[in-house]
């Protein structure tokens, strides 16, 4: 009777703790859908300050692996799905504007991943989610200079976006810094 | 003791109260047109092997065991198919983009080499679901094949 009576207890303890870990996982979403907001801010074509953020948020994520810094690199990812969110499209044709949905669904889902996970796991998502990006500067353009770097050591052959010409590996960090080659110039 | 006795009384009470909260079923009699299986020429030892060790939580038609029917493993069941789902339904798999496949058969692979899934409290239990180093292989090719075919 009294392992009956104990068995009941520890069942409902659990079913309690579930609940709660169910509450606390929805405050967190709602937390990071409250920052930016500024996705009426007027715009051209060739310089769209929402695709800018997107770009500010990818870079600091960028120099967050490269730092092998887990953490902060999980604070880009929360950032990133927020200026996502706010990306603007109007200004594109309706061809662009499909492509570009379906990158910032791709992208969002990454970020996503990348704000929650170790940083191994963040470097798998941080591969794909560089593809999306750079299919993104390719449709919007950006008023920065950047250099697609390639490391054909990391997952058969990966890319990444960088602001500055010099190598800095982010899936490998200071464990192979300098590992790669610029491919390419984006003007 | 006698508050034990109190204790025990309100606890089991409240187990059985927890046994009328509906849960929400995953089940489906049809397979609809946009299934993985239906949409790629999948072989048969994939597609068996699929099924048994992914399709629990991520197609829209759960096999459940006995003990779904009891609470609160009926909501530990239901929250895993829910987020299951949520990264990836093989029910509506040919709704997604060529970006978004390719991109989930990369995470796929990734998910199966780092013997991350299937989920080990899952295989706890379903030990057919457990993926041997063969089979892992003979998945990981076929999904690689497919994601560049894409």
């Amino acid at each position: 009777m009294k392992n009956l009576k104990m068995s009941i207890a520890g069942m409902l303890l659990l079913a309690i703790s579930f609940t709660n870990a169910h509450a606390k996982e929805k405050m967190n979403h709602n937390q990071s859908d409250m920052k930016m907001n500024h996705s009426t801010m007027k715009m051209d074509k060739m310089n769209n300050p929402t695709a800018e953020a997107v770009l500010a948020d990818y870079f600091t994520m960028k120099d967050a692996l490269v730092g092998d810094d887990s953490k902060k690199a999980a604070q880009a990812g929360t950032k990133l799905m927020a200026s996502l969110k706010a990306f603007d499209m109007k200004s594109y044709s309706k061809e662009d504007q499909k492509e570009l949905a379906d990158i910032i669904e791709d992208a969002m889902e990454h970020a996503e991943h990348i704000s929650e996970s170790p940083i191994d796991h963040q470097r798998e998502h941080f591969k794909t989610l560089s593809k999306d990006i750079t299919d993104m500067v390719a449709i919007t353009g950006t008023k920065n200079t950047l250099y697609e770097q390639f490391c054909p050591m990391y997952d058969k052959g990966s890319a990444w976006l960088s602001t500055s010409k010099e190598v800095r590996n982010p899936y490998y960090g200071s464990g192979m810094l300098k590992c790669g080659k610029v491919q390419k110039t984006i003007q | 003791m006698k508050i034990l006795k109190i204790i025990a009384i309100i606890l089991l009470v409240a187990f059985v109260g927890i046994q009328f909260i509906p849960t929400e079923r995953n089940q489906s009699d049809t397979v609809p047109p946009t299934d993985f299986m239906l949409v790629h020429n999948v072989p048969e030892t994939i597609q068996n092997k699929l099924q048994v060790s992914c399709y629990d939580c991520h197609s829209n038609n759960t096999q459940y065991p006995w003990y779904n029917k009891v609470q609160p493993a009926a909501w530990f069941l239901e929250d895993h198919i829910k987020e299951g789902k949520a990264e990836l339904n093989f029910s509506e798999w040919d709704s997604l983009s060529s970006r978004r496949k390719k991109s989930k058969l990369r995470s796929i692979v990734k998910q199966i080499e780092n013997g991350e899934m299937p989920l080990d409290s899952y295989t706890l239990i379903h030990k057919d679901a457990i993926l041997s180093k063969d089979e892992a292989e003979e998945i990981i090719g076929f999904i690689t094949q497919l994601k560049n075919s894409l």
